[in-house]
């Protein structure tokens, strides 16, 4: 090493704030460059929960185990169960012919739906009476129900317009009579694909910079860092902007599967779904960002990324209805980002929204970025005090 | 960039007391140090080295005590002192992931070097490490590293540098060559505050200062600490060595006998009381005993083995 000749570097001091955050910047892209595992995971994971979620976990269940409770072998009687069949949602597994042995079926779960068909059903029919056919649901699984549930009527009278002992009927025929209590809105597969992007840039969002703090503590490096001239807020931006890129290329991955494989349409504008995705993105790495801040370990950043992850998927009307849930739940729900982002991409993907229909949402996801950057600028340590 | 009038002297602090959890690790210590020179700073492990060279990089904050880094209050100005410091850890503590160009780019770009590539670039041949540039910094030897960690810190061209046990667990030609290094820096007017177990590398310091559970004991030059010192120092060869240890340790007047090679130190700060309990052996045809100059080694062991009465 040739120590002598020492020249003094130029430092400039314009654009300080700028640089130190470019720098920081810089090397966290390289450090997620060379972490092969977390690269991977960036596009292993949406896609992976995309395939799971949108196959596996179905809210319109197919081929449901049914029996049938025939008190009646009448021509229509086997007409309405082939409609029913035919709707996909019901597999007649069982025919039987006691009201008892009906409910010992639907009480051991050996079958979660039980259709009735009462005496003198076909001749009710005809008569115009309107008799009742019930149609009992296992209501422990009220989402599975619910949407066989739901599209019984109109199935059912489709099917039977084709019937040349009922004719063309103006109206239904008869009544369909479920007993299940629970019946949401419209639950259809398109509203799970929306919700996932919400779901899954949550999650990872949160966990990325949730261990970057700590990461650099443990490491080691944050003393090094600290004895630096650089200031908590570049800090932050540095470590924020390249996960606002990765989480824009999950989005991207998963809204494209979704078009390709689940046929999820997008109505609105890709800009404007583009834009407010970014600031999701973002109030998630704040949140995330300020976690890290507040924990001692890297193990401890995972519990509380998970405990801020599980009321969002519960409480932002990913799982159930929002609309549905009691009021203390509905104001827990508002202060998740992921409730908010929810509304704004089924809404933009699904009805075409505006901002203008956005505006509360996108202001309330500002509102949250805001907070958490606050917290976590105020909370960073810059001292090892 | 140009700091406050200098008046000949980088560090001046008075009084710095800091406590963790109840426990002082440093107490009203005061010290000075002239510009361009190299300080050493001794003690035993856990004495208050570390938390002392943090206070005056502004990683930590005093509980009570003032002073000033390069004419900086380091209380109020630690920003500014960052600028001109460079303080290398104790641990490494460069980016492992990152590779030894990508390091040294990062902190060129941290401090707004003009032309940071060029910089990053500049340090590597000095280093001599060309060719290993796109190594990652974890990958390399003890040595390396240790170059790499003290390249990043002279990068921003600081004034004062900080080196926090810089040679542990470095081989005696890496050590070496560090020192020549840190040499020319303060040559070249650097300031440098380097802590160290090291007795050979103390005695390359131009100023000395030992510190012991949170309290400086000694400071000076190696020629005025040892002068302060106050001890008698035999030097005894022979044989039955051993035999001649167990007999003298804990004798009134010797604090102090250590082996070295196949000598014996034995020192005592008492001279009369020295010479009086190693009277009776003084003759014995086997042993041969002349009066010697105290190693610093023999004034550190000797100073700590008083700081662990006074203070523990």
């Amino acid at each position: 090493m040739s120590a002598v000749e020492h020249p003094a570097h130029e430092i400039r001091d314009r654009f300080g704030f700028w640089k130190r955050s470019y720098a920081m910047l810089i090397k966290e892209f390289i450090q997620l460059k060379r972490d092969r595992v977390s690269f991977a995971m960036i596009v292993m994971l949406p896609v992976m929960q995309l395939l799971l979620f949108g196959y596996a976990i179905n809210t319109t269940p197919h081929n449901l185990p049914s029996a049938v409770l025939l008190q009646e072998d009448s021509d229509l009687a086997r007409s309405v169960l082939k409609a029913l069949e035919n709707t996909k949602y019901f597999r007649f597994l069982y025919e039987v012919h006691d009201v008892e042995e009906f409910d010992n079926l639907l009480k051991s779960g050996k079958v979660l739906f039980g259709v009735e068909i009462p005496r003198g059903f076909e001749r009710a029919v005809r008569r115009g009476d309107k008799p009742a056919l019930l149609v009992a649901a296992d209501a422990t699984d009220p989402v599975a129900a619910s949407a066989a549930i739901g599209s019984l009527g109109m199935v059912v009278q489709t099917a039977l317009k084709h019937d040349l002992y009922i004719g063309d009927p103006p109206e239904m025929p008869f009544e369909i009579r479920a007993h299940a209590r629970y019946n949401p809105a419209a639950s259809s597969s398109l509203n799970i694909v929306p919700g996932l992007v919400g779901t899954i840039l949550t999650m990872t969002m949160l966990i990325f910079t949730a261990l970057s703090v700590t990461r650099e503590v443990e490491r080691g490096t944050m003393e090094a860092l600290l004895s630096m001239p650089i200031k908590p807020v570049e800090v932050m931006f540095g470590k924020i902007i390249p996960y606002v890129l990765v989480g824009f290329v999950q989005a991207f991955l998963i809204i494209g599967i979704g078009v390709l494989l689940f046929g999820v349409p997008v109505l609105g504008n890709l800009f404007l779904l583009a834009l407010l995705s970014t600031l999701f993105i973002a109030t998630n790495l704040s949140i995330g960002y300020t976690i890290s801040t507040v924990v001692q370990n890297q193990l401890q950043a995972m519990q509380m990324a998970m405990m801020f992850f599980l009321p969002s998927i519960l409480l932002s009307g990913f799982m159930f209805p929002f609309a549905g849930m009691p009021a203390w739940a509905q104001y827990v729900g508002e202060c998740l980002p992921l409730t908010h982002y929810l509304r704004i991409v089924r809404a933009i993907m699904l009805k075409g929204a505006t901002m203008q229909n956005l505006r509360f949402d996108a202001l309330a996801l500002a509102i949250l970025m805001l907070v958490a950057m606050t917290i976590a600028v105020t909370r960073f340590r810059r001292t090892l005090d | 960039m140009s700091g406050p009038p200098g008046n000949g002297i980088a560090i001046d602090v008075k009084g710095l007391t800091k406590s963790f959890g109840g426990r002082e690790v440093v107490h009203d210590l005061s010290m000075q140090v002239k510009r361009g020179s190299i300080y050493g700073f001794l003690g035993p492990n856990g004495s208050g080295k570390t938390t002392t060279i943090r206070i005056l990089c502004g990683l930590l904050t005093p509980d009570s005590g003032e002073g000033t880094c390069l004419g900086y209050d380091i209380l109020r100005d630690a920003d500014k002192i960052k600028r001109q410091v460079g303080y290398m850890t104790q641990r490494f503590s460069l980016y492992q992931d990152l590779s030894v160009r990508e390091n040294l780019e990062f902190v060129a770009r941290l401090y707004g070097l003009a032309d940071a590539r060029g910089a990053a670039r500049e340090m590597i041949k000095r280093l001599g490490l060309s060719g290993r540039e796109e190594q990652l910094a974890g990958e390399l030897s003890g040595g390396w590293k240790q170059r790499l960690a003290l390249g990043a810190c002279t990068l921003p061209s600081p004034k004062l540098l900080l080196l926090d046990e810089p040679t542990a667990g470095v081989d005696p030609k890496a050590r070496r060559d560090f020192w020549n290094e840190i040499h020319a820096l303060a040559a070249d007017g650097l300031t440098v505050l380097v802590s160290t177990h090291y007795m050979d590398e103390a005695e390359r310091c131009h100023e000395i200062a030992y510190i012991a559970y949170g309290h400086l004991l000694t400071h000076g030059t190696v020629e005025e600490v040892i002068a302060g010192s106050a001890l008698s120092t035999y030097t005894v060869t022979g044989e039955d060595l051993n035999e001649l240890t167990a007999a003298l340790t804990g004798k009134p007047g010797v604090d102090m006998v250590a082996p070295f090679g196949t000598s014996l130190h034995v020192s005592g700060r008492d001279v009369a009381a020295l010479e009086a309990s190693i009277g009776p052996w003084r003759d014995k045809s086997n042993l041969h005993w002349h009066q010697s100059a105290p190693s610093l080694e023999d004034v550190f062991i000797e100073l700590m083995g008083r700081s662990k009465d006074n203070f523990q």
